[in-house]
């Protein structure tokens, strides 16, 4: 069985700060991981390679060089191969063109089982790649997983999906999205960072390797393009008052009143 | 741009026939052929195993014929018997849109796509609500949601109605479908938008998100393709005022599956955890956070709450702490509310958080640092120890409530 997860290398959104007055994202010092979901969904490729034995996995991602280094980390967790979908023509993609991209990769690496992705990633918080991935392969997916249960021919998953619970089940080959409530990412052990350092390393996909339409990658396979951004407004009227917890309370009572808020009865 | 068939590569395979999302492919002695119902979109392209198919004017951005497009589409979620209140905000913003002075001939109408089964009432609870409208397909295979199915379905509409735009809901649902389906017509898709409007210059539709968790937000744009389409985050829209003598109008479409529809095996709902917190109708509504220093410490919360009829919210950093469940969290990654009035005690304001509460009438906040950055986005800020005011102000109103009555 071959498992290949999608890893995407993003910013740590924790430590990304504004610069208040030219609105824009200060990224420079800001460390670059491996999206938290994909984390969870390499941990899951790992527990099933545990239970079933006879299964392969694979690392996948799309983007600058510089990524490497994130497939690299996931080859000390125990992955067996990496793979990085890495040209200048990739640049830019959004969302159908990224899916497309990977779709692309995947068939260059098939035979494929079971493809793992982060339900999202934390830069964009998109949720689509998974999916999109998926209808590009012309495979099931199921979104949202929180158990997984696989075996050589079928997948069952159980997942939250808003005001219920589901299971869902299809034939491989198949595409699954995790979140963060599916297990707990193991760490990295000497062994495992001396294994990947010997015997493995990131195998890098241009554009001619995977035998992609121009049309479709990067900017211009890319429907969508961002015409503005811009710092939230949050502020409003900024009153202080101090004062004892007296004067405090009846000011809030006060506001209560003025708003006709304060129950009768 | 437009696309281009070599009659002489084409080898008559019919592959590219089911890979048109708007069934403008057809045989004509043995080769594939446009018919006047192309769009350009270029969805064919990757379905030809000859490469018979291509760009007039070489390999730049594929620019689909968006001129047969018009309408507000939007996706109806319903679950146990009921439509689901995001779908009906997002339908109020619809109606808000069609009616605005950007709107035009394209976007002047809105159309709610209703699939399901056992629908009863609800097209006529969708005009009554802003619909123009509606599309029904009620189908028992429709009951439970299912991703291959729904795709069908969705699509079979843009088929057919091509929407100059369509929106879902930013639910698991509305999140597993659209991506799903914009990358079988080919389009775009913005996700989980907190803001809508037109451009009143040239009427597309203006998708705003927040990005970089919240720290900075982005005006999408996806100006060569059609339908436009988002999700748009439940609570942070509004539904219409009720007007059951508004008049709309209804059909029917049937759901036709075909081979490749049966994707998935098997889908049940295992369990119902619809959770408990519902901040919709809520008037007023405290927040606690990390200040709030232990699950006691919301137990005081709850005793305000109690006494002004007002519903609990927590930030992400007490609800990880592990003193309230997770249905309680507001912002960002939690729940987005509207009430009159929000109370924030013992909340730093951090943007994350304070994202979820934009929409509040007022903000007042109760905290002991009078440089928490809370103190610019709140309304009034009483500086001082939750623990001491909390108390008086309950003490305070309860004893208004008792001489009162
Ligand atoms: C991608 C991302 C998504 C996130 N999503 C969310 C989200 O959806 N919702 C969310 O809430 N957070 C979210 N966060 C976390 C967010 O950034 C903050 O860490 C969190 O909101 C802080 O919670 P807090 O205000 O309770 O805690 P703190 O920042 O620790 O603030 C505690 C406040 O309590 C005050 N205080 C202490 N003692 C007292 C006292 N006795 N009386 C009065 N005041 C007192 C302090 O002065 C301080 O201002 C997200 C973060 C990221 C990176
Ligand atoms: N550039 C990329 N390379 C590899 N995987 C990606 C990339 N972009 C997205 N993904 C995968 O798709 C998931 C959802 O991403 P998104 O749709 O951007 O929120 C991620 O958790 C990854 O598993």
């Amino acid at each position: 069985m071959h498992i290949v997860v999608t890893i995407k290398q993003v910013p740590d959104t924790n430590e990304v700060r504004i610069d208040k007055k030219t609105g824009t994202l200060i990224r420079e010092g800001v460390p670059a991981i491996m999206n938290p979901e994909d984390k969870h969904a390499l941990e899951a490729a790992l527990c099933i390679r545990e239970e079933l034995g006879d299964v392969k996995v694979t690392v996948l991602s799309m983007g600058p060089p510089q990524a490497g280094n994130t497939l690299m980390e996931a080859l000390c967790l125990g992955a067996d191969e990496a793979f990085l979908a890495c040209d200048k023509a990739f640049a830019g993609a959004d969302t159908l063109a990224t899916a497309y991209t990977l779709a692309m990769a995947l068939k260059k690496i098939a035979p494929v089982d079971l493809v793992l992705c982060g339900s999202q990633a934390i830069d964009g918080d998109t949720a689509q790649v998974g999916p999109q991935i998926a209808e590009c392969l012309g495979i099931p997916q199921i979104t949202y997983a929180e158990r997984i249960k696989a075996s050589e021919k079928s997948v069952e998953v159980e997942s939250g999906f808003g005001a219920v619970r589901r299971r869902v089940s299809a034939d491989l080959p198949a595409l699954v999205t995790v979140g963060k409530a599916i297990n707990r990412p193991r760490y990295k052990t000497m062994k495992g960072i001396a294994a990947a350092f010997r015997d493995k390393g990131v195998q890098l996909l241009t554009s001619q390797d995977i035998k992609v339409n121009p049309g479709r990658i990067g900017l211009t396979g890319s429907p969508t393009s961002v015409k503005k951004t811009f710092v939230p407004e949050l502020g409003r009227a900024g009153r202080i008052i101090d004062g004892g917890p007296e004067t405090l309370s009846l000011g809030i009572i006060h506001t209560l009143e003025a708003e006709n808020l304060l129950p009768k009865s | 741009m437009s696309i281009i068939i070599d009659t002489d590569i084409c080898t008559g395979c019919k592959r590219c026939i089911p890979a048109c999302p708007y069934d403008a492919l057809a045989m004509e002695g043995k080769k594939a052929v446009r018919t006047p119902a192309c769009t350009g979109c270029g969805a064919c392209l990757d379905a030809c195993k000859y490469s018979a198919i291509s760009l007039a004017g070489g390999q730049g951005r594929i620019k689909m014929d968006i001129t047969g497009f018009s309408g507000i589409y939007v996706f109806i979620e319903t679950l146990g018997g009921a439509i689901s209140e995001g779908s009906l905000e997002i339908l109020g913003k619809a109606r808000e849109l069609a009616d605005s002075d950007a709107a035009s001939r394209k976007t002047s109408r809105v159309t709610a796509v209703l699939p399901g089964h056992a629908l009863d009432r609800m097209p006529e609870e969708l005009i009554a609500l802003g619909a123009d409208h509606v599309i029904i397909i009620d189908d028992p295979r429709l009951a439970v949601y299912r991703t291959d199915y729904y795709t069908r379905v969705i699509t079979d509409v843009i088929r057919e109605k091509m929407p100059e735009i369509i929106l879902f809901g930013a639910t698991p649902l509305g999140r597993d479908l659209a991506p799903r389906i914009a990358n079988r017509i080919k389009t775009g898709l913005t996700a989980d938008c907190t803001g809508l409007s037109l451009c009143s210059k040239d009427g597309i539709l203006l998708q705003t998100r927040p990005a970089f968790g919240g720290n900075i937000m982005a005006t999408i744009v996806c100006p060569d393709n059609r339908p436009q389409m988002a999700t748009v985050r439940p609570g942070v829209m509004r539904r219409a005022k009720r007007d059951s003598n508004r008049i709309g109008t209804t059909e029917t479409m049937a759901l036709t599956l075909g081979k490749k529809d049966d994707l998935i095996r098997h889908v049940e709902v295992v369990e119902n955890t619809k959770d408990a917190i519902d901040f919709e109708d809520a008037r007023i509504i405290i927040a606690g956070g990390r200040g709030i220093k232990g699950p006691e410490g919301f137990e005081l919360l709850g005793k305000l709450a109690a006494a002004l009829g007002a519903r609990i919210g927590a930030t992400r950093a007490a609800v990880e702490a592990g003193w309230i469940s997770r249905a309680h969290q507001i912002g960002q990654t939690g729940k987005t509310v509207r009430p009159d009035l929000y109370i924030a005690c013992g909340v730093s304001g951090s943007i994350q958080h304070m994202a979820g509460v934009m929409g509040a009438g007022r903000i007042i906040a109760v905290n002991s640092d009078r440089n928490a950055p809370i103190c610019e986005m709140a309304d009034e800020t009483y500086v001082g120890d939750l623990f001491s005011i909390l108390p008086e102000l309950t003490r305070e109103i309860t004893e208004r409530k008792t001489t009162a009555a």
